[in-house]
Parts: C-alpha cells; sequence; structure tokens
C-alpha cells in the first residue's frame, strides 16, 4: 500500500487496491416511514441498498440516475452526514490512515472532515446570505486552526484568484453575484483546506450552459493542480461524460452498472443504462426520433418490486428477473453489471 | 401505476418541417419594458416570429433573456411593473377573423376569452401550476366549464377524454386525486391535459420537461409530439436545452438580452450556425458520444446586467469576433431563405 504519509493506523480494508481512496462495501441505508400518533414505524424507504464501489486516487466517479435512485443518499453517507443502516465506507485518510468513516470517534472523523469536503448544488441557497466572501472562504481555515488575522486574507485571497474571481470582492456579501461567480465561491470554500476527496452533488445543474462550461472548466483544471479526486453526482449524462474517468449508474438504491466512462457510453451492458442513454436529447436535429420510451415510473424505493427492480420496465425481462435479484458481476476488466441476461444482450450505446 | 412491459416502445424518427401551413400568430417587433426604480429593464426589445398550424417554434435562450416574457406579453400575464409598450401581436381566431392582442386590457373579457382557450400556457414546475387544495378532476373541469358553457356532466367527460388522450390510462382515477398523491410525470400529463380541455390552436411551453427525469422528459417530448399530430395546435416551445430544441422544434429562434439573435429552421441553426452567441453555444455543451474529451470551450464572461445592456450588439462585450466601430449597429438581416441574423460580421465567423 502506498500513500503520501507515513501514518499508517487503520487497516486496509477488503477488496482495496492499490491506489484506492475510498472502498465503499454492501452499503445499506433505509429511512424509517412513520405513521399515526405514536409515530410507529410502518415501513422502510430503501435509499441505498446495498452499494459497493470504489474510488482510485485522483479520479472522477460519475455517480447518474434518476430522482429517488439514491445517488444523493450515497454521497451523504460518504460524508457522514447520514449514519448508514449498514456497510461499511473506508476513507484512506492523508493522516490517519485507512479507517471506515460510519464507526469512526469523533475526533477521527474531525479529521477527515478536513480532507472530505462537499460542492453543492444550489448556489444560492448553500452560501450564507450575512457573511462576507472572507468570512465564507475563512471559516473553514480559521475553524481548523489553519490561518488567521492577515495571513487568512493572504490566503482568501489566494483561493478566490485559483477560482477565477477579483480578491477585491472579500469584503462583498453573496447577493452581489451571480450564480456563476456563488457556485466559484463555494467551491473555493471546498477547496480551501486542500482535501483529498470533493463530492459534487449537481455542481453545475443550477447553471446556464454558458457558465456551465466555465465551471466545469474551472473543476478540471483545479483536479489537475491539486490533486483532487471527485465524486460526481449528477443527472445530465452529458455532463457526466465530459467529466468522468469511470462511471456508476444507480437504479432505486442499487448500481446496475459501473464502468470506465468510454466502455459505459459505448458499450453498455445495462438495459437501464441503455434506455437511458437513449432518452438524452441530443443537440442534432438530423438525428431525433428514435428512443426508447420506458413505460410507467421509477418504482417506489419503500416497495421495490422483487427480484431485479428494473424487470417491470425492461423489454428483456426473463424469467429470472422477476424472482432472482441479479449480482454487480464483473464482466470485462473494471465492467460491472447487475444483469442476468447481459451475456446474451447486444445493446446500444450513444453515437460517436 | 403501469407495470407492463409490453408498454416499452421505441420511437420512430420524425423530420423537421418547414413553416408552410397557415400563421396563427405574427408577433411584430414586441416590445416589453420594466419600468424600475433602478432604470429600465428592456427585457423584450424588438421580437418578431410567427406560429403556423402544425408547427412548433423553439424558443432558445439563457436565464433572463426574455423569452419567457414574451409568452407572458401574448397572454397579457406580464408580472408588474411590466408593460407591452411597442409592437403587435396578431391572432388568426378560428372563425377567420384576426384579434390584435397588443393593447389588450388584461383583465378584460377579450383576453380572457383567448387565455386558456385558444391559447393555452404550460408552466415549467407542475408542483406550482396547479392548486395543492383542488382535485385534478376539479381543476380541469373549472376550465372547461368556464370557456365552453359545459354543464358538470359534459366538462367531466371532455376531462376523461383529455385524460385518456395526454396518456393517463385510468381517468376516474386520477381525477379525484390531489396533485401531491401524482408522480412528476403524471402531474406534467395532467398539467398538459389541462392545457388541452378546451382544444387550443395554440400552446405556449414554457420549459415543460425541464423540472423531469431525463427517461420522463422523451415520453412527454413524443406526447406533445403526437398531440400536436391529432390536434394540429401550433407550439411555442421555450427551453434553455439546446437538446430539447433540437428534438422537437421546426423553428428556432435564439435570444440574448431581450433581443432576438438568430432565427432559422431547426436543422440550419444546428448544423449552420451563423450568429456567434449561437456558435458559442452549441460550442460550449458538452456532447454525448464526443470521444476526445478536449476542454469545452466556454463564453468569457457573464451575462451583463440588465440594467445596463451594452450598446450596439449586446453580445459585442463576450465575443471574440468583435470589431469596434462595425458592429455598433448590427441590422437583423436575412442571409438565407428563412434565415435571419443580427450579426455585423454574419457569414465572416464560424
Amino acid at each position: 500500500m502506498t500513500t503520501n504519509t507515513p501514518v499508517q493506523t487503520g487497516t486496509v480494508p477488503a477488496g482495496a487496491v492499490d491506489g484506492d481512496l475510498l472502498v465503499v462495501r454492501d452499503l445499506v441505508k433505509h429511512f424509517p416511514i412513520r405513521k399515526g400518533f405514536w409515530s410507529k414505524v410502518v415501513g422502510h424507504v430503501r435509499a441505498v441498498d446495498g452499494v459497493s464501489f470504489n474510488v482510485r486516487q485522483g479520479e472522477t466517479l460519475g455517480l447518474v440516475g434518476e430522482s429517488g435512485c439514491g445517488k444523493t443518499t450515497t454521497s451523504r453517507l460518504v460524508m457522514r452526514a447520514y449514519q448508514p443502516t449498514g456497510g461499511t465506507i473506508h476513507f484512506r485518510d492523508r493522516t490517519q490512515g485507512w479507517l471506515d468513516i460510519p464507526t469512526a470517534s469523533a475526533t477521527q472523523v474531525r479529521g477527515v472532515r478536513r480532507n472530505l469536503q462537499m460542492i453543492f448544488q444550489d448556489p444560492y441557497s448553500s452560501l450564507n446570505p450575512r457573511m462576507t466572501l472572507l468570512d465564507i472562504i475563512g471559516e473553514p481555515l480559521m475553524v481548523n486552526g489553519v490561518a488567521k488575522g492577515s495571513e487568512l486574507q493572504d490566503r482568501v485571497a489566494e483561493l478566490l484568484r485559483l477560482v477565477g474571481l477579483h480578491p477585491e470582492y472579500m469584503a462583498r456579501y453573496p447577493h452581489a453575484f451571480s450564480g456563476g461567480q456563488r457556485q466559484r465561491v463555494g467551491i473555493a470554500r471546498a477547496i480551501a483546506l486542500e482535501p483529498q476527496l470533493v463530492v459534487c452533488d449537481e455542481p453545475v445543474s443550477a447553471l446556464d450552459v454558458s457558465i456551465q462550461a466555465q465551471t466545469l472548466n474551472l473543476l478540471e483544471d483545479l483536479q489537475a493542480r491539486l490533486g483532487l479526486t471527485y465524486i460526481f453526482v449528477a443527472h445530465d449524462l452529458s455532463v457526466v461524460q465530459h467529466v468522468s474517468t469511470r462511471v456508476a449508474v444507480m437504479y432505486v438504491g442499487r448500481i446496475v452498472e459501473c464502468a470506465p466512462t468510454e466502455d459505459l457510453f459505448f458499450s453498455p451492458k445495462h438495459p437501464y443504462t441503455e434506455a437511458l442513454l437513449s432518452a438524452v436529447p441530443t443537440p442534432d436535429p438530423t438525428r431525433r426520433g428514435s428512443r426508447i420510451f420506458l413505460a410507467g415510473e421509477v418504482p417506489d424505493a419503500s416497495n421495490p418490486p422483487p427480484g431485479c427492480h428494473f424487470h417491470p420496465r425492461c423489454r428483456y425481462a426473463a424469467d429470472i428477473c422477476r424472482t432472482t435479484v441479479p449480482p454487480l458481476t464483473e464482466i470485462a476488466p473494471g465492467h460491472t453489471v447487475a444483469c442476468h441476461m447481459s451475456g446474451q444482450l447486444s445493446l446500444t450505446g450513444v453515437h460517436a | 401505476m403501469m407495470t407492463s412491459t409490453d408498454a416499452v416502445r421505441v420511437g420512430t424518427p420524425s423530420a423537421p418541417r418547414p413553416m408552410d401551413t397557415p400563421v396563427l400568430l405574427d408577433v411584430n417587433d414586441l416590445r416589453t419594458h420594466f419600468k424600475m426604480p433602478g432604470g429600465t429593464v428592456r427585457a423584450v426589445d424588438g421580437v418578431s416570429y410567427r406560429l403556423h398550424r402544425g408547427r412548433t417554434l423553439g424558443i432558445v435562450g439563457e436565464s433572463g433573456c426574455g423569452k419567457s416574457v414574451t409568452a407572458q406579453s401574448i397572454l397579457g400575464i406580464v408580472p408588474r411593473p411590466g408593460k407591452v409598450v411597442s409592437g403587435s401581436m396578431v391572432l388568426t381566431r378560428g372563425d377567420g377573423s384576426t384579434l390584435e392582442l397588443a393593447g389588450l386590457d388584461p383583465k378584460g373579457k377579450t383576453i380572457r376569452s383567448v387565455r386558456g382557450n385558444e391559447i393555452a400556457y404550460i408552466f415549467q414546475e407542475p408542483m406550482s401550476a396547479l392548486s395543492p387544495i383542488h382535485t385534478i378532476g376539479h381543476q380541469i373541469t373549472e376550465v372547461i366549464r368556464l370557456h365552453t358553457g359545459a354543464n358538470r356532466d359534459q366538462a367531466r367527460e371532455r376531462a376523461e377524454t383529455v385524460m385518456r388522450q395526454v396518456g393517463l390510462p385510468r381517468p376516474d382515477e386520477v381525477l379525484v386525486r390531489y396533485p401531491h398523491q401524482l408522480s412528476g410525470g403524471m402531474r406534467q400529463r395532467a398539467v398538459i391535459g389541462i392545457a388541452l380541455a378546451c382544444n387550443p390552436s395554440i400552446l405556449i411551453a414554457d420549459e415543460p420537461t425541464t423540472a423531469l427525469d431525463v427517461t420522463t422528459e422523451a415520453v412527454i417530448l413524443d406526447l406533445v409530439r403526437s398531440l400536436q399530430e391529432t390536434t394540429g395546435m401550433a407550439i411555442q416551445f421555450i427551453t434553455h436545452n439546446l437538446g430539447v430544441i433540437a428534438e422537437i422544434a421546426d423553428e428556432v429562434v435564439v435570444m440574448y438580452m431581450g433581443r432576438q439573435v438568430e432565427r432559422a429552421s431547426v436543422t440550419d441553426l444546428f448544423l449552420r450556425p451563423q450568429h456567434p452567441y449561437t456558435q458559442a453555444l452549441l460550442r460550449s455543451m458538452p456532447r454525448l458520444g464526443r470521444r476526445v474529451q478536449a476542454r469545452l470551450e466556454a463564453i468569457e464572461g457573464m451575462v451583463p446586467d440588465p440594467f445596463s445592456v451594452p450598446a450596439g450588439c449586446a453580445f459585442h462585450t463576450r465575443c471574440r469576433h468583435y470589431v469596434p466601430v462595425r458592429c455598433d449597429q448590427p441590422e437583423y438581416l436575412e442571409v438565407a431563405p428563412g434565415h435571419w441574423v443580427r450579426c455585423s460580421r454574419a457569414g465572416e465567423v464560424a
């Protein structure tokens, strides 16, 4: 195991290979549904239902799926915003070595938080309107005792320059900035402590097309400069294709397919991935029309169908799909898929 | 919930069509301004286009470009202090007579007989377009009874027909539900159903699929297209998503800072864009299936402050083809049949 620090307290988790930064195994999160006067638990929403993946140092893992598929819950679990119902999340901390985020002690978590940051979707509600940019970006530096006083101002100025904003804006409040500029402030705050892993939860979906490109370029530049690793949660497949090294597709709490970006987009192996890719409108009027239209709705996560969750909407479903949960199996190097029929299907990806 | 496998289907391609059918709405040099304490915001500043029977006009632009205010101007629902200050909007009615919509009293009888009846409007967020405390059935029969004078039973019958048309297979179940009991896709179907209840000749859809998931979006776009085929209505489709525009529109208007910068058939616009803004927008978006993951060509800077629109060409502050003096007064010219561009350097830049 190679790490860039001599400290190695934790044990290397099972399934980790050289270069892994995060190893998630069998992650489960059920939210209770309470009803009535006594708030009796009448059921569970299986938001995340047995998710396993690895994130390698320096890569961008895209996490895609439709609303309610559990992609945001997964990212929140990694941040320890929620306590999982089951499973492990091993993170290779810069100073503490491998540790399991859900079971780590409060002191350990405080250390991990420096190295694990998040960029939020809505640049309007994620910044405190009563704090200046200096307060917003300087807060993590101050809380962690990294800098204070004039050193803090210098560091914030440097961060503002890094994300393409003028350091003179430091004394202003968020209301004076546009959506794209606010998102830059959020990014500056997230990278202030030079984290190892940044979870980006729909970072560009609230931005205009012309601002999206600027923000994506900025995230890429920062990754190259600071050696960041991203988990990129998004629903826009063209954005995910652009930024990701590898992509995991989620459907009703489970990962149905995970592969290097090119493999997943050009030769998908799961019928849901195929349908998802086919539904994306392409900016080319000569190629319109022929889409796969899925019937019905995404199933309710408190009462998902048995077997493969996708079978009621799948045009290739066989009897086994209705009864048995397909395991996530590796069918090509680095390409895993959870589908009983994957060996027999030849699915269509996107056109080059 | 539908769970049958045979309902999964693969759509057939539909080619863009020429704008050769009768004109139902002729918008000419429309200007809608907002007089605010800090100055005047020219939200819509000289927009002209036509809606044709059975055809779809796409209006595309970034937030604040005036695409929604254009639609609101037509229906006389511009929020205060906005006002249509000049221009004309001529509606051709079912009996062949014409009606000038500009200058109508927004609360008057005439516009109220048009709104929701001849011209229907679909809003972006289905949840906020529907009343949370009335059933879907109540909301749809209200429209039908108001505009057609039908009685309760006739309205109910019409409501069920429309719900079936928009792909809600068991209308009697849906009509007694409240909006929160439906999924996003079903809600948007219900909103479309309400819009279509009075057989409008024009449908204005303002970002109707933006709040939906991509698989639901594909289904709704297909639904809108097939409804247009059966009813022959003209559609004005407003969106910021160029992919959706390429999918549904026959003709496209591109707006920037309240002005129309380009208007062309969908094929010309995507294959032969002439305005630097359109070109830059198309280049800046990540595309599915592009193998080389090069850096995106971002448009520098940001949309200017609406109180101080740059003089001359509004885009010149961000345009890489800007030439002083020459770009001061760009004219709106037809550079090819049906292809209009507001750029002094149109034809030279690509």
